[in-house]
């Protein structure tokens, strides 16, 4: 599989003016936001070590508590579903499905389907999905991933938005009117929810004790995909269990404030049990989490609760958009993540990252982001997954700057240090410091000179 | 006291008056300045790439020119947050763990260790834009950063305000990262340039004939933007302003 080229696809985004400026004005709003809904709780510092510590020790005692919701939720009468990897996921959902003659899938969003690739497995076997989230609609009719984890299609203007409407649920194309559209979206959805034979969901924490899917939204898509239909379906990463009930109001007090910057989502739905003559199945995934789980530098990863505020904050994220780290999950959270899922194809995105810090000091559970994207790093090095322009850069400068001489016949000669550090920086792409920047005018003499001659006591 | 100054290697070949100041700034609050002439660079570059093997031998040079050392100063907080969380290429012997302990970023070292709050001979009629980097302002904690509630500081400032004459103004994201990132600069130029082009202007809409900083290679990056982009704003290390600097 070809590697992503983060930098190469951050240019298009860049090139593209507007979409730029409003990309980047919109999430550092939303980063505004939770600066103002956290300074207005005097305890936030405390509730993120909470929520850290929380996650930490459900972590490290998973398998306990997986179990544990398991024998809930079948207490409750839902049917519980364990799946090693996305193939066995979409297979499950298929059979769950196909055996109940359902042909229709309503879902509200989940970045878990989307990780397991589940709308082409199930559309190929002649399911019809319904993307009912309306960022999530978008991106499906426009066939483009979720570009974002909150918000997906926070990359398009409205009139991009008009112009996949108007030429998928027949909308018009000169009215870009966001509520026009959000309504139109609407009642479009409406009645696949009345047709669905099966409706869908992910989940935002799954409560041990009680064997309950906590889904936390603001459309009212899910309760109606949950709702509807005769089945339910919850697909649930493994990591997203929380031991008891009262854990619960840490994570819903941090969840909504980091994501959007409001207090709290407007729905925050408890599923625990099928509703008469319905099934509710949960299908508990693992796909690489138990991998990740043994990763000594980074299973701290899997305490994401997903809210995004490492995207909003983070400045590179901003500037390229979801879509130039090619992967299901982007922004500083994907970085870390998606080596473990192929270190390869993601080996560019370690690097799309200044190690400037902002996304671990936002982060509702305390994941040490940066250091993480430090550490792939080495490991990307170490397995001589560098392009070679770069290992070979990284090879000189090490052996000029480990030697005084070599480093001051680099530096010393009037002008030539002009050629030198950006040169060593420079060695990929022609001239890339200049190409935006101007390079620094070389001085008469390096301080040291200066100093020998000023100040040199031998 | 006696202390080793450390001047980064971008430092010493682009910016000798930034060097020059430290050193001076040194000297006059008293304190005996040594220079090791073999240094280079602290390994960073290299490190940062994921390359730790081709680091290892400029970490050990660093090592065994600052050995002899209690303290170990320089005008850069990226290459001391490099020395102290991140000289790991090398063996961790009872010299290398003591330069790592040894090693400040200037503002840290006047601030904290000399304790010195007072530039009697400091004027800078200016309006400055302070530009903390991020390994200063996240890594080495010398301000408060927007993203923690917590009670307001900044070290920098406490420096910084008893020059006299001296205005600050505050751009709309003081704590943006302005895109440097070392070899990101060159491997993410698209990304790079535009943050910093978005920095530049952030802080000229504020209003700043300055910008100041504690770190070179933000203040390098910065201005190669503002110069291409035409924008009339100049930069000052910090170290500069306190050692006397009247433009």
């Amino acid at each position: 599989m070809s590697r992503i080229d983060h930098s190469e696809a951050s240019s298009k985004f860049i090139e593209a003016k507007d979409h730029l400026e409003f990309h980047d004005r919109r999430l550092w709003d939303l980063r505004k936001k939770r600066d103002r809904e956290s300074e207005v709780l005097p305890e936030w510092e405390e509730l993120r070590s909470l929520a850290s510590a929380i996650k930490e020790h459900t972590l490290s005692h998973l398998a306990d508590y997986l179990e544990e919701f398991e024998r809930n939720a079948k207490r409750n009468g839902a049917q519980v579903h364990w799946a090693r990897d996305a193939a066995e996921h979409n297979q499950i959902v298929f059979d769950i499905m196909s055996s109940n003659g359902a042909n229709m899938l309503v879902k509200a969003k989940s970045m878990l389907t989307d990780e397991c690739d589940m709308r082409p497995f199930l559309e190929n076997r002649g399911i019809e999905v319904m993307e009912t989230d309306l960022g999530e609609r978008i991106q499906q009719l426009d066939d483009e991933p979720p570009s974002h984890i909150v918000v997906p299609a926070v990359h398009k203007l409205r009139g991009d938005v008009a112009r996949v409407f108007s030429q998928t649920i027949g909308t018009d194309p000169d009215n870009s009117d966001v509520h026009y559209l959000a309504e139109s979206q609407r009642q479009h959805t409406r009645p696949y929810f009345l047709r669905a034979g099966a409706g869908m969901t992910g989940a935002n924490f799954a409560v041990a004790e009680t064997g309950t899917v906590v889904v936390c939204t603001n459309e009212g898509n899910a309760d109606l995909s949950v709702n509807l239909p005769k089945l339910y379906i919850a697909s649930i990463g493994i990591e997203k269990i929380i031991p008891r009930i009262e854990h619960l109001g840490v994570f819903v007090r941090m969840l909504s404030r980091s994501a959007l910057g409001s207090p709290i989502t407007q729905l925050t739905s408890h599923f625990r049990a099928p509703r008469e003559d319905t099934q509710m199945h949960v299908i508990l995934v693992d796909n690489g989490r138990s991998e990740r789980l043994g990763m000594a530098d980074f299973w701290s990863s899997l305490k994401c609760i997903r809210c995004g505020a490492c995207m909003n904050t983070c400045p590179v994220y901003r500037r390229s958009g979801g879509l130039s780290y090619g992967a299901t999950y982007s922004g500083p959270i994907g970085v870390i993540i998606d080596p473990t899922f192929n270190l390869r194809k993601y080996s560019s995105l370690p690097f799309a990252s200044t190690l400037n810090g902002s996304c671990t000091s936002v982060c509702p559970v305390k994941i040490n982001i940066h250091e993480q994207i430090y550490k792939w790093r080495e490991i990307i090095a170490k397995r001589h997954q560098l392009p070679f322009v770069k290992q070979e850069a990284m090879r000189i400068a090490g052996k000029v700057l480990s030697s005084p001489k070599l480093y001051r016949a680099a530096v010393e000669t009037a002008g030539s240090s002009i050629d030198y550090l950006p040169r060593l920086m420079m060695y990929s792409r022609l001239n890339a410091w200049g190409r935006q920047r101007e390079v620094p005018a070389a001085p008469e003499l390096t301080f040291r000179q200066w100093y020998l001659q000023n100040r040199s006591k031998q | 006291m006696k202390a080793a100054l450390f001047i980064p290697c971008y430092v010493d070949a682009f910016f000798p008056e930034v060097g020059i100041a430290t050193l001076e700034l040194l000297e006059r609050l008293g304190v005996e300045v040594d220079y090791p002439l073999d240094q280079t660079c602290c390994g960073q570059p290299m490190a940062n790439s994921g390359c730790s093997d081709d680091a290892a031998a400029t970490e050990a040079l660093f090592v065994k020119n600052f050995s002899g050392y209690d303290y170990i100063v320089t005008p850069s907080g990226s290459c001391t947050h490099h020395v102290r969380e991140h000289l790991t290429a090398i063996p961790q012997s009872e010299a290398t763990l003591k330069v790592r302990r040894s090693t400040y970023e200037l503002v840290e070292f006047v601030h904290d260790v000399l304790n010195v709050r007072k530039f009697p001979w400091a004027k800078f009629p200016h309006a400055v834009g302070l530009h903390n980097g991020c390994s200063s302002l996240r890594a080495l904690r010398t301000a408060k950063m927007s993203e923690i509630e917590e009670p307001f500081f900044s070290k920098p400032l406490d420096l910084l305000s008893n020059v006299k004459g001296i205005r600050f103004v505050t751009p709309e994201r003081p704590d943006e990262c302005c895109g440097f990132g070392g070899t990101f600069s060159v491997f993410e130029e698209p990304v790079s340039a535009k943050m910093g082009h978005d920095k530049v202007a952030d802080y000229q809409r504020a209003g700043a004939e300055y910008i100041v900083s504690a770190d070179m290679s933000c203040l390098m990056h910065q201005k190669g933007c503002a110069e291409r982009l035409g924008a009339a704003i100049k930069f000052i290390h910090i170290a500069q302003i306190l050692n006397g600097a009247r433009a």
